[in-house]
């Protein structure tokens, strides 16, 4: 084979061969084949994340870190493997960098209890974006609200981009912590991380990034963008429910107190006084989701058999085509027009309630999200109480952007 | 389960042009009704003749079935007193759920929401209406004399 057919053969991309991998797409909805526009909700799992779980639940799982026994032992490795797993996708620099969590929910309220609370006065600030998902609004507001501190919020242009400008004028010596979102769930905004890192570091400020809609279309290098914590979750990249991850850097992790407390977080128990845990362990009380941290394994592995960059160039292509054909259609409005944006297209149709549209397009067999998307402060700024979106996945194609674009027309016909 | 059953004409109307729209006034009692998963938000506003209702209105925003719910809604509790008001809630309601095979002719208009019981994530849509104003006739503003 030439160079150039070796070339051409890594470069195309076949999308039927990646949805052959997830066994969803066998079944029907409403008598129709599966278009699966909801992947930002959560996406679905392949066969190989089924099968790795499914392997665990029936010859490995025993309790982790406890048993000299052989179960606990291969269970104790395929957990700890699994974190050593996410480390390299993530490129941390060490596993004790890597906790799991439940997912990104409780990686946020991780950080606001065990960093933010205990360092947060009176006057303190914490700056977020408009682009905030609740997850990372929330933990916020409750931490402020138990120390006296007060959120700052960076705002938004009319394409849905940071007013970079009037977000790094909110950073002062009171900031504490930035917030950000990497990639918005509402709208698809990919938004200035690298900038946003440089510019509060440059004020001592450390950085979380919630990253639950940014690693499903390309991953995140840690170190690359030199954040202080990054969450992302299980579910989004093809993983199990139930299972994220909180990245810290580990001088902050190390000075942080633990946030829960009880088993496995602890290296001695007396009524006198504890001794924890070192890192990562520190920060998992208690039985952790095994089989959800060997399954999220294996949705890593199978994103980087395919080739994280090769599915965000899938993705972004697929963007672009329903992007444009979106645009043709009578009466309908791109909400969220970044310059970069994640395969999110989020829109309204004149005279069509985006609750209407779900239900119609869910009748021809197209699942997409309608709603606030729980970002309402990103609803509020364009005037909207919710938005129809639909999200692009490794295993969608030209032919789902066709459904829906068909499905959109029945709506229209629907409602006259 | 087919689309026209639950976008039937009746609704289709109503929700473009829909009845009793805006605020009232004097209001004797009103509420406000917010579904979260949807975002759709209504005000009731009802001016009673004692037990009875003299007039209703309705605004907010809201998917074609909520809208659709409200006007017809509007239009049926006109004139109407309590008693009668909570006997037609259930009867709605057993439509909307199923729980009733055929909806009852009383229902008259209303029945055109019988197609959402096909349809069990939008039967909060259509009952929104119905508690919120249940909710406005349980807080009945009581004009609060000194004497």
């Amino acid at each position: 084979m030439t160079a150039t057919a070796l070339a051409g053969r890594a470069r195309r991309y076949d999308s039927a061969r990646v949805r052959a991998d997830f066994p969803i797409f066998e079944r029907q909805v409403n008598g129709r084949p599966l278009t699966y526009l909801d992947s930002a909700a959560s996406a679905q799992r392949p066969r190989a994340v089924i099968a790795a779980v499914d392997h665990y639940e029936t010859h490995l799982h025993a309790n982790v870190h406890r048993g000299v026994h052989a179960l606990s032992q291969e269970a104790t490795a395929a957990y700890e493997g699994a974190r050593e797993r996410v480390r390299r996708f993530l490129n941390a620099r060490s596993t004790k960098e890597i906790i799991f969590t439940r997912g990104t929910t409780e990686a946020i309220n991780l950080v606001a209890n065990a960093f933010a609370r205990p360092r947060l006065g009176s006057g303190d600030e914490i700056v977020l974006t408009r682009l905030e998902h609740h997850a990372n609004i929330v933990p916020w507001q409750m931490a402020a609200a138990a120390t006296g501190a007060t959120l700052r919020v960076a705002p938004i242009d009319e394409r849905g981009e940071l007013r970079f400008d009037e977000f790094s004028a909110l950073l002062t010596p009171r900031t504490r912590l930035v917030a950000t979102a990497h990639v918005s769930n509402a709208l698809g905004t990919v938004l200035p991380v690298a900038r946003i890192v440089a510019a509060a570091h440059a004020r001592g400020i450390p950085v979380l990034l919630d990253g639950a809609q940014a690693v499903p279309h390309g991953g995140a290098d840690v170190q690359a963008l030199g954040c202080d914590f990054y969450a992302f979750s299980g579910h989004k990249i093809y993983g199990p429910t139930g299972i994220g991850v909180l990245y810290g850097r580990e001088a902050l992790l190390r000075e942080m107190p633990p946030w829960q407390g009880g088993g496995d977080m602890i290296l001695s128990v007396s009524f006198e006084g504890t001794t924890y845990n070192d890192l990562p362990w520190k920060f998992e009380a208690g039985t952790p989701n095994i089989s959800g941290a060997i399954g999220l394994a294996a949705a890593i592995e199978y994103l980087d058999s395919i080739g994280p960059a090769a599915v965000r160039a899938h993705e972004q292509q697929l963007l672009a085509t329903a992007t444009a054909a979106l645009q043709q259609l009578p009466g309908l409005r791109v909400i969220g027009t970044a310059a970069e944006k994640a395969a999110v297209l989020s829109f309204t149709i004149d005279g069509i309630h985006p609750h209407d549209l779900g239900t119609i397009l869910d009748h021809e067999g197209v699942a997409i999200r309608t709603g606030h998307h729980c970002a309402m402060p990103v609803m509020d700024f364009f005037g909207l109480a919710a938005t129809a979106r639909a999200s692009f996945g490794c295993y969608n194609d030209l032919t789902d952007i066709d459904r829906l674009v068909a499905a959109l027309h029945k709506a229209h016909e629907v409602f006259g | 389960m087919d689309l026209k059953e639950l976008y039937r004409d009746v609704i289709l109307d109503h929700n473009r042009q829909p009845r009793n729209f805006g605020p009232l006034s004097p209001v004797d009692t009103s509420a406000d009704g917010h579904n979260p998963l949807c975002g759709d938000r209504l005000t009731v506003y009802v001016q009673l003749d004692g037990d009875r209702i003299r007039d209703v209105h309705f605004d907010g925003k809201g998917c074609a079935i909520s809208v659709a719910s409200a006007s017809l809604m509007t239009e049926a509790v006109k004139g109407k007193d309590r008693a009668a008001i909570r006997h037609l809630f259930d009867e709605v309601h057993a439509t909307l759920t199923g729980a009733s095979e055929e909806p009852p002719a009383s229902l008259g208009k209303l029945a055109a929401l019988a197609g959402v019981r096909e349809f069990p994530a939008r039967v909060k849509c259509a009952s929104l209406c119905w508690h919120t104003l249940n909710a406005a006739l349980a807080h009945e503003c009581v004009p609060v004399t000194t004497e």
